[in-house]
């Protein structure tokens, strides 16, 4: 049976309900929604002066209303301890997502804590410790002493070295300004723990290290750029499922021919024609369908690229561009270094590139051209770079990322408009630490560092590596097998006496136990494998300032009471150093106990004031009130000023041609192709005839979190749906909805399959971090130089194991919309 | 307008380009509810019994306009050539659903070759023989199904509705 939620109606904001600001919590596009609240008994009506909409709510609402909520946007939650009603619905004056909501967004109201109405209700309300051989709640004095007591004994026997943390580094829900500077202080600043990894990366590291490098950040557009674009180049991503509303709101219309009146407006004197669109992607994406819905096939060039291949094109099209003549002579020479060099190393033929890449030479042709081909009169043609998780969880990440924005700088396609050379991004970003510098380059590979026994206690903030790991089934058995050893040895000691449990614990660590100490919103997979867990309040529950994928600052306010006592992750850190001042100096080591204070945050506020405010660029002149004011269209980063009552932002970078080096020239790296990296995946190709590419699907937020936990998400993939084509699914003998088994010679994971005409034969594609068939776990152990994984160059074989339960009640039909509707 | 067959012969493009439509017109119901309205104190809403055609009127993959609860809600009723889950008739194959994309209202188009109905507005589609199951889209809940009953003379009559239907906080605002 197809998930039915039977709701026939829904209570009606009263004209006086509760209006709040929020941005969406999930992807990096930070879509703008607004929460409506209001007390339990009272209620609005449907006539336009009952209701907080102000129209007439018993009349039928035409397409793209910017005033219908459905269930999913409904709840019941706690405010004040007192039950309200709740509804998050899309924002029609926000510019980034033009009242459009997501599967995703669209499902915050549901996806909230109600005890009332039964959702999330496993969420962590109190701490956790591990005594008497069991996870049992414990007060939050209680779980900190001894999460600092460990601490401290560690740091005494092993040093800073021996405290390892895994956290987040982003926006948007289980991240953001206030978080991550507050856990940035405690982890960087009062202490320097150099064994840290990134939420999706084993190490304290840049995804996009090179760019930066160059000279560019690699947020550098504004969102509207993909109106003004002639051509958008996009490598290994896949807009419309991971970042929909930017897509739909500010790409389609471009493709679509309406954004036309705004091209010539905000840019007069060259022609203009809808936009041409490039995609570099082995898979055929729904994203690429809905361009050629939108565009027409002409105007919409697919590269089916050979896997891990990026580079060798990218240095292709730069050479071609320049033996065409088609570069920006006058920018390279005013505004950049190392062009000559850059271009003699890297430079790649046309064939060369047809037979690395296994794309038509005509084809890479017509990518040079639609990048760069001058338009009449001469004219510089605008191109938009951008890639995603392609490009960067592909092969040899630092030179296929130097090679695209090696590309843009050629082309002039940064800092004016309709350009930009920009990741597309996964969470919003919110990132102010102190800094990491005392880290070094390459950053430790963590996981090594647990594989191999290393380090006494771990933090893990909002992260869960058993689902988001590489290498994972072998790190999840020694995971378990390390903190088991501390487990069993705590049991047999009364929890009361804490001098001797620290005593056992110290000594179960020195015979190869690890201490685990996990925050979270929800159980996780990793964390049961903790002894301390500690529940964490998410936004709304507190107020939180994140960025979106164009620097576009918001605060989404608090609406309603986090579960329990729960607390905000900068609140936790700040408490969690308290308790380490306290313990270090009942220890009588001052020296240390002096190091943790600055922690007498009362309110997320307090944290935002001591983090963004005196660390961000900008960041003096924006305060929780102006933010507020601005509304859910916040203001673009770097925030530049304030003036009549509004904050003044940057709608994009590098306007005026100075880039982020010391000169101020943006470089030109040398990016030779060096076949695969890390090598092995190149014997692994030879040997396994499936790539299992993987990624994210539009249903499914991040490791499904909340997805496993809803019924009208959990239908669908209640195990993780592989993509094949049914001329493999043929000689495999396999049907829609059979269990298979992915293995190859680093381990073994299950997947769901999914008939996908589009997929290439010899091509799959599974969901990254899903809770029931990790991809990681037939990821191997190699990463770059700079421990950047590749998650995406990976082969295996498959073999049927069964059938998924309830598979007839799923739809496995095909997933693009028919251009011919 | 729009009615999902209709929509075609408009033109998607040129329906896009027209920005936001009505979600529905001014027919009018073909069969009155078969009983007042009750006072709000109930606790669900009471759904109209409407006839909205015989099984003869019906041929495979043919879609029908139809109205439910009222005329501003636009459906459809499929006749879709194999037993299906919540499908009715002597065949097990009649459905009926809301053709208002429970995104943002769009209306839907009805793909004979796979049986779905897909918007054109961002591309979501819905499984007609799996009761309106999301394939892929970015409604956040799936397509609502009018509940039918056949009477003896082949009268299909509509129910009720198992979702929210799109535009609207109550599925009947017709008093």
């Amino acid at each position: 049976m197809t998930y039915k939620r039977a709701t026939d109606q829904l209570p009606i904001p009263p004209k006086n309900a509760t209006v709040k600001n929020v941005t969406c919590d999930f992807c990096i596009v930070g879509c703008g929604y607004k929460a409506y609240t209001w007390p339990i008994n009272t209620q609005g009506g449907t006539a336009p002066g009952e209701n907080a909409f102000g129209v007439d709510l018993s009349e039928q609402q035409g397409a793209l209303s910017g005033e219908w909520y459905n269930p999913a946007m409904y709840n019941i939650v706690e405010q004040d301890g007192k039950p309200i009603h709740l509804v998050v619905m899309p924002d029609k004056d926000c510019v980034v997502n033009e009242g459009l909501n997501s599967v995703r967004g669209g499902r915050m109201a549901e996806t909230r804590f109600s005890g009332q109405m039964g959702t999330m209700t496993d969420r962590l309300t109190s701490p956790m410790v591990w005594r008497y051989s069991q996870m049992l709640p414990s007060s939050w004095d209680d779980a900190l002493s001894l999460t600092a007591d460990v601490t401290r004994r560690v740091i005494e026997e092993w040093g800073e070295d021996g405290v390892l943390v895994t956290m987040f580094d982003h926006g948007g829900a289980a991240g953001g300004y206030e978080n991550t500077w507050g856990t940035g202080k405690l982890y960087f600043e009062a202490m320097k723990i150099r064994n840290c990894r990134i939420h999706n990366r084993p190490a304290y590291n840049s995804e996009v290290h090179a760019t930066r490098d160059m000279g560019m950040g690699e947020l550098n557009n504004a969102y509207e750029d993909a109106e003004l674009a002639d051509t958008i180049f996009c490598v290994g991503a896949n807009p419309l499922e991971t970042q929909t509303n930017y897509f739909l709101a500010h790409w389609v219309p471009n493709l679509r021919g309406t954004s036309m009146d705004k091209k010539k407006a905000m840019i007069p004197g060259e022609e203009h024609a809808p936009a041409k669109i490039v995609f570099v992607d082995p898979r055929r994406t729904v994203s690429i369908n809905a361009c050629e819905a939108e565009a027409g096939k002409d105007n919409v060039l697919h590269l089916p690229i050979k896997p891990g291949t990026d580079l060798v094109l990218l240095n292709a099209l730069l050479t071609e561009v320049v033996a065409q003549g088609w570069h920006a002579q006058d920018f390279i020479g005013r505004n950049t270094s190392g062009f000559d060099a850059a271009l003699a190393a890297n430079k790649t033929s046309i064939d060369e590139a047809a037979s690395a890449t296994g794309l038509k030479a005509a084809d890479i042709r017509k990518a040079a051209r639609w990048i760069a081909e001058p338009k009449a009169g001469g004219k510089a043609r605008r191109t938009m770079l951008c890639y995603e998780k392609g490009l960067i969880w592909g092969n040899d990440n630092y030179r296929t990322n130097s090679a695209i924005a090696n590309l843009s700088f050629a082309t002039q396609n940064v800092g004016r408009k309709g350009t930009g050379c920009v990741r597309l991004g996964g969470h919003q970003e919110g990132y102010v630490r102190p800094s990491d510098a005392f880290i070094g380059r390459p950053a430790p590979y963590l996981d090594e560092i647990i594989l191999s026994g290393g380090g006494g206690i771990h933090f893990i903030w909002a992260t869960d590596t058993f689902k988001s790991g590489l290498n994972a089934s072998k790190f999840r058995r020694e995971y378990r097998r390390r903190t088991n050893i501390v487990k069993e040895a705590m049991s047999a000691i009364p929890y009361g006496d804490r001098e001797a449990q620290l005593d056992t614990i110290i000594n179960a660590i020195r015979r190869g136990g690890l201490f685990s100490v996990d925050v979270d919103i929800l159980p996780t997979q990793i964390g049961e494998a903790a002894h301390v867990v500690l529940p964490a309040a998410t936004t709304g529950e507190m107020n939180l300032t994140s960025m979106n994928g164009e620097r576009r600052l918001r605060l989404t306010e608090k609406y309603m009471d986090p579960p329990g006592e729960a607390m905000p992750d900068c609140l936790i850190a700040a408490r969690l150093a308290n308790a380490l001042e306290a313990s270090f100096r009942k220890a009588g080591h001052d020296d240390w106990a002096d190091k943790f204070k600055g922690f007498d945050w009362k309110t997320e506020e307090d944290a935002f004031n001591d983090g963004y405010r005196k660390n961000a660029k900008g960041g003096e002149f924006v305060t929780y009130d102006r933010l507020r004011a601005m509304g859910t269209n916040g203001v673009q980063e770097p925030v530049v000023g304030y003036e009549n009552g509004k904050l003044i932002g940057t709608p994009r970078l590098y306007t005026d041609g100075k880039f982020g080096t010391e000169d101020g020239r943006a470089r030109f790296f040398p990016a030779q192709w060096r076949g695969f990296d890390p090598a092995d995946r190149g014997a692994q190709q030879e040997e396994f005839p499936f790539l299992i590419n993987s990624g994210r699907k539009n249903m499914i937020w991040q490791n499904a979190f909340y997805d496993q936990r809803s019924p009208f998400v959990w239908e669908r993939f209640k195990m993780p749906p592989i993509e094949m084509s049914p001329g493999d699914m043929k000689k495999l003998g396999l049907e829609g909805g059979d269990l298979v088994e992915v293995y190859n010679d680093v381990g073994s994971t299950q997947a769901m399959v999914y008939p996908t005409a589009a997929a290439q034969s010899g091509q799959c594609f599974m969901i990254f971090a899903a809770p029931v068939g990790q991809h990681g776990n037939i990821v191997s152990r190699g990463v770059n130089e700079l421990r950047i994984p590749n998650y995406k160059n990976v082969w295996a074989n498959i073999r049927r194991i069964g059938r998924v339960p309830d598979a007839d009640t799923i739809s496995f039909k095909d997933l693009e919309y028919p251009q011919d509707s | 307008m729009p009615k999902c067959d209709r929509l075609v012969d408009v033109g998607r493009r040129q329906f896009l380009r027209g920005g936001a439509v009505a979600a529905a017109g001014a027919a009018a119901t073909t069969v009155a509810p078969s009983g007042p309205a009750k006072a709000a104190s109930r606790a669900r809403v009471d759904y109209p019994s409407t006839r909205l055609a015989n099984v003869k009127d019906l041929k495979v993959d043919v879609p029908l306009d139809i109205e439910y609860p009222d005329a501003d809600s636009p459906g459809v009723l499929l006749k879709l050539g194999q037993r299906v889950p919540g499908g009715v008739g002597p065949d097990g194959d009649i459905v009926a659903y809301s053709t208002l994309c429970p995104h943002k209202g769009f209306g839907l188009t009805y793909s004979a070759a796979d049986k779905t109905l897909n918007c054109p507005g961002h591309y979501s589609r819905f499984d007609a023989e799996m009761e309106g199951q999301q394939i892929w889209g970015h409604s956040n809940q799936n397509l609502p199904m009018f509940t039918l009953r056949i009477d003896d003379k082949g009268d299909i009559h509509g129910e009720g509705v198992d979702e929210l239907i799109y535009g609207r906080t109550s599925n009947v605002i017709k008093g």
